[in-house]
C-alpha cells in the first residue's frame, strides 16, 4: 500500500482528494487548440514531392506537397488563400504522424508567425 | 496377424505424432522459455485426466509444396479433461508444428471441441501459440478463423470461455481471445497484436519491440485486453484453476460450493476507513473483511485500478464484487473503469453470480481526454449493465456517492435489491465544495470576506446533505447500518434473494452502448 508521501492531489468539483495516479493518467496528453496556420501530417509517411517554397502565394485547394502513406499518394492542400511561411520537411523525408510540415498565413491579414 | 501387432502399430503411430514438430522444434520451444502444448495441458488439467481426440487428423493443403509435408495433428491438440474433477474442453496450439499455423483441418479440430463444449455445457479453454494463418492454405485458413469466432459468439454467456496466450497470437487470430470471457497472459511469452512491429516499422517508421507493443504487461495495464497477468506459465495455470473454482460450469449451474468460513481476524472494518472523505484507503481491505477467509480473487488488477472487480465467497458461495478504489484516482469512474466493470456485471449476470457493490466515489474523471475518448458512451455501459442485470444486486455505500456516480453504482433506481449505507455515507448531487460554490454563489461573491463565507456554506451544506439520512428518508437507502454489520447484512440479503425472479420485457436483444 502506498504511504502518505506518495499520495497526489486530484480535484473533482472543487474538492481536493488525496490519491495515487495511474500511468495512463500521468501520461495523458493535455489538450491544445489546433493552430490553423500550422499543417501537421495526419498520417505517418514519406514526403515524395513539394510544390511550393516560402513566400509563395497559394490559393485555397492547391496542392502543397505529396505525402505517401499506406501506398497512397495523399495530396496536402492549402486550406485557405494564403502565403507559405516556412516548410519544415524535405523531399524523400519520412515523417511520423502529427509532424509539423508547413507553416502558412492567410492573405490580407497580419499574423505574427513564431519562428 | 494378431491383435497384439495392431496395438503395437497403434502405439508406434501415436508416439510418432505425439512428438509434434520433433526434437529440434521442441528444443527451440524450450529455449524460448516455453512449455510444449502437451506439457501445458498436463500442467493445467487434473492428473491423468486428459483424453485426446483427432490425433490422426492431417492437413488437406495441396499447393506450394504442402502436399508432401507431414504436420503432426495439424499443429493443434484437442481433448477433454477435468479441473477440480469438473469437466473442461481444451485445445492447445502446437508451435513446434509449422509454427502452430492455422489451416483448415487445424481449425476444424478446434471447432469440433468448441461444438462439444457448447453441447455438453462445459468450460472451454484455448491455449494460443500460433504464428497465425497458414498462408499456403489461403482463404481456407480465413474460413477457419471465421468459424471459430462464430462459435465464440454463440457460446458467449452459455459456457465460460478462457483464452490463454502462450506465444504469439497475431493478426485475425486475436479476435478469438477478444470474444472470450477471460484472457490470460504471461510476461515475455505472450504476444498479441493486429499488426506486428515489422509492419509498423516498414509502413509507419515507428520502432517498437514485440513486448512493448503487445506483451502481457501492455495488455494487462494499458489496453485492457488481458484479464490476468503472470510471470510464468506455472503461475498462469494456477490462476486459471483458481478462476475455474469460482465460476459455474455453465449458465444453468452454480459454482461449486466451498465450506463456509468467517473472515480472518484482522483490522476492524470500522478502522479501515478514514473519517475525512478526502483521504484514501485500500478498498480491498473492506472486501477482505467481508469475504470467507478474507479471500478475494481480483480480475484485471492492473487495468483501471480505480475500480476493483473480482470474486470472493460468502458462506461458501461465489459472489462478484465491484468496488470503487479511493486509493487510485480517488476511485472515479472513467472510460476504462466503466468498460471494466460493465463487462464484469454482464459476466456475473450471465452466469447467475450475485453482485455486491461497494461504493465510495466522487464522480467522473474530468478532462478533455476523457470527454474526447467518449466517456459518455463508456459510462453509459455501467448504467446499462446494472439495469439489465437480474441477479441479486446489493449495494453498500461506504462514503461518497455523488452525482452520476451515485446513480451508476447500482443504485435503487437501477433496481438494486438492497441498498445499505454506512453512517459515514455522503449521498448528494455533488461534493460539499462544489455544491456550496454553486448554491451560494451570490452570497459568497457579495460577502465582505468571500472565503470565510464560502467555508461557512461548505460546512452548512456538509451538515445538511453529506450524510445518508436524506436518501434514507426517501427510501432510496433501505437501511443505514453499522460497519461491523456489513457482512451479516449482505449475507442475509443474498439469502432472501435466492429465488429472485425478475422478468425483463421480451425482446430479441438490447442495444448496449458498446
Amino acid at each position: 500500500m502506498s504511504t502518505e508521501k506518495e499520495l497526489k492531489n486530484l480535484i473533482i468539483e472543487g474538492t481536493v482528494y488525496k490519491t495515487t495516479y495511474t500511468g495512463k493518467y500521468s501520461n495523458r496528453v493535455s489538450w491544445q487548440s489546433p493552430d490553423p496556420n500550422k499543417l501537421y501530417s495526419f498520417i505517418p509517411g514519406t514526403v515524395i514531392d513539394i510544390f511550393v517554397k516560402p513566400k509563395d502565394k497559394v490559393k485555397e485547394g492547391e496542392t502543397l506537397l505529396l505525402l505517401e502513406a499506406m501506398k497512397m499518394q495523399n495530396q496536402v492542400r492549402m486550406p485557405f488563400d494564403g502565403e507559405i511561411v516556412r516548410i519544415h520537411v524535405k523531399k524523400d523525408e519520412t515523417i511520423p504522424k502529427k509532424h509539423l510540415m508547413v507553416e502558412i498565413k492567410p492573405l490580407n491579414t497580419k499574423v505574427k508567425i513564431e519562428t | 496377424m494378431s491383435i497384439r501387432s495392431n496395438v503395437l502399430d497403434l502405439r508406434k503411430r501415436k508416439r510418432e505424432i505425439q512428438k509434434g514438430g520433433g526434437d529440434k522444434a521442441i528444443e527451440k520451444q524450450t529455449q524460448m522459455g516455453k512449455l510444449t502444448a502437451r506439457e501445458r495441458i498436463v500442467a493445467l488439467l487434473d492428473k491423468n485426466s486428459f483424453h485426446e481426440y483427432d490425433l490422426f487428423v492431417e492437413h488437406s493443403a495441396k499447393d506450394f509444396g504442402m502436399e508432401t509435408k507431414v504436420l503432426h495433428g495439424d499443429g493443434v491438440i484437442i481433448g477433454t479433461g477435468t479441473i477440480y474433477n469438473k469437466p473442461v474442453c481444451i485445445f492447445a496450439q502446437d508451435f513446434t508444428v509449422a509454427g502452430g499455423s492455422l489451416g483448415l483441418m487445424h481449425a476444424r479440430k478446434i471447432t469440433k471441441i468448441m461444438d462439444h463444449a457448447l453441447k455438453m455445457r462445459v468450460p472451454l479453454i484455448g491455449i494460443n501459440d500460433s504464428g497465425g494463418a497458414r498462408i499456403q492454405e489461403g482463404v481456407n485458413s480465413l474460413a477457419g478463423y471465421g468459424e471459430i469466432f462464430f462459435r465464440n459468439t454463440l457460446a458467449s454467456g452459455v459456457i465460460p470461455q478462457i483464452s490463454v496466450i502462450l506465444g504469439p497470437c497475431a493478426g485475425g487470430a486475436v479476435y478469438s481471445p477478444a470474444l472470450t470471457d477471460f484472457v490470460f497472459m504471461v510476461e515475455n511469452i505472450s504476444k498479441m497484436f493486429i499488426t506486428g512491429p515489422g509492419v509498423i516499422k516498414s509502413v509507419l517508421g515507428e520502432e517498437i519491440s514485440m513486448e512493448e507493443l503487445g506483451g502481457a504487461k501492455v495488455h494487462a495495464e494499458i489496453t485492457g485486453n488481458a484479464h490476468f497477468y503472470a510471470v510464468s506459465e506455472q503461475e498462469c495455470f494456477e490462476q486459471i484453476k483458481k478462476l475455474i473454482s469460482y465460476i459455474p460450469r455453465n449458465n444453468i449451474s452454480k459454482a461449486m460450493p466451498f465450506p463456509p468460513k468467517p473472515p480472518r481476524k484482522g483490522k476492524k472494518i470500522e478502522d479501515i476507513v478514514p473519517g475525512d472523505s478526502r483521504i484514501p484507503y485500500d478498498m480491498r481491505e473492506i472486501i477482505k473483511s467481508i469475504t470467507d477467509n478474507s479471500e478475494f480473487f481480483e480480475i484485471m488488477e492492473h487495468f483501471a485500478p480505480n475500480i476493483i472487480i473480482g470474486f470472493g465467497r460468502m458462506e461458501g458461495e461465489t459472489v462478484g464484487f465491484i468496488a470503487n478504489q479511493p486509493m487510485v484516482l480517488a476511485g472515479v469512474l472513467d472510460t476504462d473503469s466503466s468498460d471494466k466493470s460493465a463487462r464484469f456485471i454482464r459476466y456475473c449476470d450471465a452466469f447467475n453470480i450475485p453482485i455486491v457493490t461497494l461504493e465510495d466515489l466522487p464522480g467522473y474523471l474530468p478532462g478533455v481526454d476523457q470527454e474526447h475518448a467518449g466517456v459518455i458512451r463508456h459510462g453509459a455501459k455501467i448504467l446499462y449493465a446494472y439495469s439489465e442485470a437480474t441477479v441479486p444486486k446489493i449495494t453498500v455505500i461506504i462514503r461518497k456517492a455523488y452525482g452520476g456516480g451515485y446513480i451508476a453504482m447500482n443504485s435503487r433506481h437501477l433496481r438494486a435489491d438492497f441498498v445499505f449505507a454506512w453512517p459515514t455515507a455522503e449521498i448528494a448531487v455533488m461534493g460539499p465544495e462544489g455544491a456550496a460554490n454553486i448554491v451560494f454563489r451570490k452570497e459568497i461573491a457579495e460577502a465582505e470576506n468571500p472565503e470565510k463565507v464560502r467555508q461557512q456554506k461548505i460546512q452548512e451544506y456538509k451538515e445538511k446533505f453529506a450524510n445518508p439520512y436524506v436518501a434514507a428518508a426517501q427510501g432510496y437507502i433501505d437501511e443505514v447500518i453499522e460497519p461491523r454489520d456489513t457482512r451479516g447484512r449482505i449475507l442475509h440479503g443474498l439469502k432472501v434473494s435466492e429465488n429472485k425472479n425478475v422478468l425483463l420485457p421480451n425482446k430479441k436483444h438490447g442495444i448496449p452502448p458498446f
